[in-house]
This record gives structure tokens, C-alpha cells and sequence, in this order.
């Protein structure tokens, strides 16, 4: 972990209420991908967790969704905009080997699983992508799985895009799975599948592992979300309140 | 200017009056990553109860203007866990007395748990948490009471040689009465404020945010409330005062002390900036010599 200031290049919408941001400064700290940055705003006191889409030298893409008066402002930014940035938080995915995974994602889970994928076939893996999403206006990061050579399906609620229906239609049995998104979908595909790697999210206070604001139980004691995780392998989680 | 940052709580010497607030550090070893916690005047750890915790319900975090709502709920390992892991880790990276900060459901816990700590060799204080808002049946039912926090501090102070210091809230009516019960009882110093007891509604679901409802505020915003709860209490009693409640910054520091505080405890600020510690150390002695302070000391309680 580092607190280290990077410079927007790049900040542009790219679907409903979704805006990528690309960042320049040093990336060193981000070891593997499903990490996160925490980055400070002005105006609000404590820093947005936000996954890492992407990752390479000196360059840092983050995906974001106006949710709030943070994002909101974000969004206003301007290329030369300097952010500080907590980075190369968290554990990210491990790369398993296994024929054919799949990468599951919804809405904001997905960006994560971009740089995975990137890792994956960087290991000579192809993985299968199935990302979800509300409507046809929320779509986005079709183009950049497909421009990665990958399978790309596409499931919508209301059917104005891809398949009508929810991501786990499209499991297969015996699928390796990593999954990030809300935690309804998370639920569902760990019932689908027999072994991955879900990465979760939560209200934190620091993002580095001392405040204890985002706790969670598993078969191998109480863990952080932000350091311990934010991805969790499937024999550990215990789902609470089913 | 050599400026002198030394200062003294019960016969204990620190180097600097900084030191990171119970709850917000952890046991050290996340920090000790990026920075030589020996800088710090000492650490107070994060709160022990004789049992493990899971503590609250997710969501334990709520932001506000300046600040934010936790609602832990003592989430700790249980004090055999503390006695024989992060302690021990600890020694290893910070080689001053450390603040053991306890809380308890019960005068026996608390008994229990200071007769432990009593034991310790790198434990300097015993700092007993009578103040946490988001626990049921312990905490601050103790800590708004003057019986009880009489109570409390005499049959702590019976097990242990070790300075003992009290944790207040700022939930109560009256502070000053609350600080004088604890001297009355023996303690050797007062530790303020905790957390104030807050609340956020999410305007969507119309839900509280907090899965528990209601959690303790901390942050710059209740910075004026903690100073001028601890400018009453010192004028008050005739033990020493730690002072914290939103402290960010060196200016901060100053002011708490010239309220009347002897040290100082950092929490919220470590939770946005890890470095916040170290930077309010650097800065301190630059301050000093602007403000003339040649002797950091001398400014303990200054205000009229």
C-alpha cells in the first residue's frame, strides 16, 4: 500500500451513469488484478474504493458509476486533475489453471474482471465471459472483451440487450468461476458452480485493514473484505441471513 | 531552536505527546509497513474484551461532512488471543510502553481483563473503555453513570499497579461530574472523548445506513466538542489528560494541548491518510518554533 498521486488523462462517460477514468502515475503496487485503489476526493472526508479495471506501467484505468455527491464530482474532473490514491489494496484473484473458466460479472463487478482476463490469456487461459446487466443503456465493456478475442455473452433483466434473463443461465457445469457484482448475483452463481472466486464489496472505513468496518465471517475465522479479500475462494464463504 | 516534544502521562515519559487513537491502528502491524511506528509517543490498541467478537452487522460505516459513523462493535480476537499474538508482534516493531485499551459487559470483565494486562510488561497504561456506543449492556451504560464509573475504576484500580486511565464519552449531561467521579475512585488520568452517538438515513430505502441504526461519530467535525470537553475537564481534576476527538493536524495538537491536554490520540485522521501520524509528528516541531514553544510542555492547559 502507497499513497501516491496520478494524473487524469482520460475521464469520459461510457454508458448510463458509467464513466472509465485513466489515470498515469505508478502502478507498481498492483500485483493482481480484483485489487482496488482508495481514492480521495475533495469535499468528502473518507476516499472511494474503486476496483482496478486495468493496469500496466504507469497507467491505471478505473471504472465508476455516479451513485453520489463523490462520484458525482468525479465525474466533473478534468484531464491534469491530480488524484491521491491509495494503491495496491486488497488480494485480486488468483490465476488458477482449469479448462475453460468462466468470468462472471454485473454492473460495476465487472471492470475487475478486465484485467483478469488480460492475465488469464497471458497464461495461455481463455476464458468464457458472461456479464449482466439492468438494460441496454447500461451495457458496457462488450467491445473490450471481444477486442481480447474472447466469448462474450450478454444478459439483460429486461431483455433490451443480449439474452433475457440473469448470468446463470448461461453456467455451464464444472466451470471454474470467478465472479464480482452485487451480492444477489454472487449468491446465485455460487449455487450454479462447484469451485472459484467471488470478490465482494462493502462499506469501508480505511481500506487497509485496521478499522474493522467491513468484516465478514468465513469457514476460516473473521476476515477483512478489504485486506483478507475483497475475493474470497468459494470453500471459505459462509452466506449469512439465507 | 532544539524544540523539546516531550511529555509525561503518570510517571510515564513520551518522546512526543502523538499517539494513535484505540480502534483506528489496529495493533500496529498494517502501519509498521510503511512507516517506524518507534516515532509515535506510544499506541493505544485496539479495544479488548476478555472474549473474541465478531461485532456488528454489516454496514459498520457510515461517511458525514467531516467525518464519519462506525459501528464496530468491539470486533477484537478476546484478550488471550492479544496477550499472545498481536502483543508479542508488536514488541517486536515498537519498542515503547503501549496503551491497552480494555472494555468490558461487566465490572468483573473488566477486572478480569486489567488483572491480565496488569502482567504485561510492554503495557505502560490501562486505558478502560466505559464509553463505546455500539455495544449493548456494556460501554457507555457505564461510562454516562458517575456510580458506575466510580464503581468501575475503584475495582479496577484494586488489580492493577499500572496507571489507570478512563475512557469518557461525550454522550453525557455533564462531563466534569463524570471525570471527578473517576479521580474520586482512583484513577491516575482521563482519556477524551469517544465517539459522538450519531445517525445517517439512506433517503432511497429510507433505511439508517448503519445495519445497527445509530453509531459513534468521530472526525474534524466534533473537534470543538472534544476540545472544549477537555478544557472543562482539566480545569476540573488534578490528573492528567489525554485529548482527542477529530485531531488532523499539528494545529490541532496545539490547541488540545493548550485546552489541557497532556497527549494526544489520532483516530479518524489514520483511517484517510495512514500517514497522518507521522506527518503531525514532522510538522509538530516546525509549528513550535513558528509559535515561539520551545518546550511543548509548558502549553499543557495554558488557556485561561
Amino acid at each position: 500500500m502507497r499513497d501516491i498521486n496520478f494524473k487524469i488523462i482520460e475521464n469520459k462517460k461510457i454508458a448510463r451513469d458509467i464513466y472509465k477514468m485513466i489515470l498515469a502515475g505508478d502502478t507498481s503496487d498492483i500485483k493482481n488484478p480484483g485489487q482496488f485503489v482508495n481514492v480521495k476526493l475533495p469535499f468528502q472526508y473518507l476516499r472511494r474504493p474503486l476496483s482496478v479495471c486495468d493496469y500496466n506501467d504507469g497507467e491505471l484505468t478505473l471504472i465508476y458509476k455516479t451513485v453520489g455527491s463523490g462520484t458525482n464530482f468525479m465525474s466533473t474532473l478534468k484531464n491534469g486533475d491530480v488524484l491521491s490514491i491509495l494503491s495496491g489494496l486488497g488480494n485480486g484473484y488468483e490465476i488458477i489453471k482449469s479448462d475453460e473458466p468462466v468470468l462472471i460479472g454485473g454492473g460495476v463487478g465487472i471492470p475487475p474482471l478486465y484485467a483478469l482476463a488480460k492475465r488469464l490469456i497471458e497464461n495461455n487461459i481463455r476464458p468464457e465471459i458472461i456479464l449482466g446487466f439492468n438494460n441496454f443503456e447500461d451495457v458496457f465493456f462488450e467491445e473490450e472483451f471481444k477486442a481480447l478475442d474472447l466469448n462474450v455473452k450478454i444478459a439483460t433483466l429486461d431483455g433490451s440487450y443480449g439474452s433475457k434473463g440473469l448470468v446463470t443461465d448461461f453456467i455451464k457445469n464444472n466451470q471454474y468461476a470467478y465472479a464480482c457484482g452485487p451480492l444477489a448475483m454472487l449468491k446465485a452463481v455460487y449455487k450454479k458452480i462447484h469451485d472459484g472466486q467471488f470478490s465482494f464489496e462493502a462499506r469501508m472505513g480505511c481500506g487497509f485493514g485496521v478499522c474493522m468496518g467491513c468484516s465478514m465471517k468465513t469457514n476460516s475465522g473473521f476476515k477483512r473484505i478489504c485486506t483478507d479479500g475483497p475475493v474470497f475462494k468459494y470453500s471459505e464463504i459462509i452466506w449469512e441471513n439465507d | 531552536m532544539m524544540i523539546d516534544l516531550s511529555t509525561e502521562l503518570s510517571g510515564l515519559k513520551l518522546d512526543n505527546p502523538v499517539i494513535p487513537a484505540s480502534g483506528t491502528f489496529g495493533y500496529g502491524l498494517e502501519f509498521a509497513k510503511i512507516y517506524d511506528l518507534n516515532i509515535l509517543g506510544s499506541i493505544s490498541i485496539k479495544g479488548t474484551t476478555k472474549d473474541a467478537r465478531f461485532g456488528n452487522k454489516l454496514p459498520r460505516i457510515a461517511e458525514c461532512y467531516a467525518g464519519l459513523i462506525n459501528s464496530v462493535g468491539l470486533q477484537n480476537p478476546g484478550i488471550d488471543h492479544v496477550i499472545n499474538n498481536e502483543l508479542p508482534e508488536l514488541r517486536k516493531i515498537f519498542n515503547k510502553p503501549v496503551i491497552a485499551n480494555i472494555s468490558g459487559f461487566s465490572v468483573d470483565e473488566y477486572v478480569y481483563c486489567a488483572e491480565r494486562m496488569d502482567k504485561i510488561s510492554n503495557v505502560g497504561i490501562i486505558e478502560i473503555n466505559v464509553s463505546c456506543p455500539n455495544v449493548h449492556g456494556g460501554g457507555i451504560t457505564f461510562g454516562s453513570d458517575c456510580e458506575k464509573v466510580f464503581e468501575v475504576t475503584q475495582a479496577v484500580k484494586k488489580v492493577t499497579h499500572k496507571p489507570v486511565y478512563i475512557k469518557l464519552t461525550p454522550n453525557v449531561t455533564d462531563i466534569v461530574k463524570i471525570a471527578l467521579s473517576a479521580e474520586e475512585a482512583g484513577a491516575d488520568g482521563i482519556s477524551l472523548i469517544n465517539t459522538l452517538l450519531g445517525m445517517r438515513i439512506d433517503i432511497k430505502t429510507h433505511r439508517p445506513i448503519i445495519a445497527n441504526k445509530t453509531g459513534g461519530f468521530s472526525g474534524p467535525a466534533i473537534f470543538p466538542v472534544a476540545l472544549r470537553m477537555v478544557y472543562q475537564v482539566h480545569k476540573a481534576v488534578n490528573i492528567p489528560v489525554i485529548g482527542m476527538g477529530g485531531i488532523s493536524c499539528a494545529e490541532d495538537v496545539i490547541e488540545m494541548m493548550m485546552a489541557g491536554a497532556s497527549a494526544v490520540q489520532i483516530g479518524a485522521a489514520n483511517l484517510i491518510d495512514p500517514l497522518a501520524c507521522k506527518k503531525i509528528i514532522e510538522d509538530l516541531p516546525k509549528l513550535c518554533e513558528r509559535l515561539k514553544i520551545q518546550r511543548l510542555s509548558d502549553i499543557i492547559g495554558i488557556t485561561d
